[in-house]
């Protein structure tokens, strides 16, 4: 099955995240903003040794996504992989790690933090990996990372 | 990092270094060293939510260093109150002023200004989250009384799950390598955000359930209120309230040279029969506002160098 979806799917440029625990493909194409961004190819639900419940690829056509860009994936999938394809080849095998900051696409939980009261950027910085935690500039609380805390594209 | 220009938002953007810098202009200040430094120079005293001691504290400060004061004492006589955003109401002031001393009640409020200010903002409270120019007087009364804030023991005695005195503090005496023990019944102990914060730093501190299980070898017990509304049921309020009450007999109790310090105001956490002992030096402290806010001042307007 994952040897067929590789042959038919492939990609002769651009990125494909492999690994991403199934079903998160659709929060990971949301935190990455790829709404309108070339061809997007999502699988969902392949058989995987290293992620036993299944795992699901996301392929970026033409698109060389930067390391800012794919570190962003580790705030809901660690496990996941990058492969940066060219010509057909794989030139790049990244590891990603949690971002220093978000920008943007996490909200803090505070309601009466300046973010969610007085119009103020979302923007915090790693607090500690165990979590993982991150401090929100301006309330200066400190938050776990949840799946509802992260805005899609759809508003939040 | 120098003084001039530079906001002051939070404790989290200091350094030992900086605190010290406060500290010891304070203390010139307050022995008439250094005078009308803020001459020629207008601070924006704005006050989004009413707090009548910490705005007299800075326009005291202002005056007696030589400057002008301009600003609205709580927000209904505010522009906000006609429904300007708090961020137009920022970029006009910046104009107006060569600092701005902001109280708000969103936190991150001060932070906002500071990203939208021209000029720097000193945060006089920022909703729950930080009020730093205490802090800066707190260490600076501790610094007068004991010629040290290293290796101090302090205890620190009430709500400190809610009171962001305490947590300030905490964050500010970890940088001196200070020594804590935190006083408060379960429900209000200090929150595992700032014991996380102290864990990493490599401070020591403990936690205990009554003040005479804090040791004999305090050097201060910082006292905060415990505020009624925080206990469902009155019973359990008066019960804990009673046996966190500070009294002549507390103090002998901690081996009778412990100083007794607290943020201002008190309801009755601090008995009458304190403020005779020599131990009771939160008058003081509140006084020592208005020499750390004139050195901030004439420290981030250039005045003071
Ligand atoms: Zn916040």
């Amino acid at each position: 099955m994952t040897e067929r979806a590789y042959k038919v799917y492939s990609i002769s440029s651009g990125t494909v995240i492999d690994h991403i625990p199934t079903p998160l493909a659709l929060r990971v194409v949301e935190i990455l903003g790829l709404g309108n961004e070339g061809i997007l190819t999502i699988g969902m639900g392949f058989t995987s040794k290293r992620l036993p419940e299944g795992k699901d690829i996301v392929k970026i056509e033409n698109k060389v996504l930067t390391r800012d860009e794919t570190d962003m994936i580790a705030l809901i999938a660690p496990e996941a992989t990058i492969n940066i394809i060219e010509g057909g080849k794989v030139i790049e095998k990244r590891r990603i790690s949690l971002p220093d900051g978000i920008r943007g696409v996490m909200r803090c939980p505070n309601p009466n933090c300046a973010t969610n009261v007085l119009g103020a950027q979302r923007v915090f910085g790693l607090a500690s990996p165990e979590g993982p935690l991150y401090r929100c500039r301006y309330c200066e609380r400190t938050t776990k990372v949840e799946p509802d805390l992260l805005i899609t594209s759809a508003g939040i | 990092m120098g003084f001039a220009g530079r906001s002051i938002i939070s404790l989290h953007d200091m350094t030992a270094a900086d605190l010290e810098v406060i500290m010891d202009t304070s203390g010139r200040i307050k022995a008439g060293r250094e005078t009308g430094f803020l001459q020629g120079r207008t601070i924006a005293v704005m006050f989004f939510e009413a707090s009548t001691r910490t705005r007299l504290s800075f326009e005291s400060a202002i005056q007696r260093s030589g400057g002008t004061v301009i600003g609205f004492a709580n927000p209904a006589s505010s522009s906000q109150s006609k429904g300007e955003s708090f961020a137009d109401t920022i970029s006009t002031v910046t104009g107006y002023c060569d600092a701005m001393v902001i109280r708000h009640p969103v936190e991150g409020s001060a932070r906002l200004a500071s990203d939208i200010a021209s000029v720097p903002v000193i945060n006089a409270g920022d909703g729950a989250n930080q009020h730093p120019t205490q802090t800066f007087l707190d260490l600076f009364t501790m610094k007068e009384s004991f010629g040290r804030l290293e290796g101090l023991h302090i205890g620190m005695l009430g709500d400190l799950k809610y009171g962001r005195t305490v947590h300030s503090l905490a964050t500010a005496m970890a940088m001196f390598g200070a020594r804590m023990t935190f006083i408060s019944p379960h429900t209000l102990q200090m929150p595992d955000m700032i014991k996380r914060e102290l864990s990493q730093a490599g401070v020591s501190f403990r936690e205990v359930r009554q003040p005479e299980e804090a040791g004999d070898d305090l050097d201060v017990l910082y006292v905060t209120r415990i505020q009624r509304e925080r206990f469902g049921d009155p019973q359990e309020y008066e019960s804990v309230a009673h046996s966190f009450r500070v009294t002549a007999d507390t103090i002998r109790g901690l081996g009778g040279r412990v100083l007794v310090m607290h943020p201002l105001p008190r309801v009755d956490e601090i008995a009458e029969d304190v403020d005779r002992l020599p131990n009771a030096i939160y008058f003081r402290q509140a006084h020592n506002g208005i020499p750390t806010r004139q050195a901030l001042l004439g420290l981030v307007t250039g005045g003071l160098s």
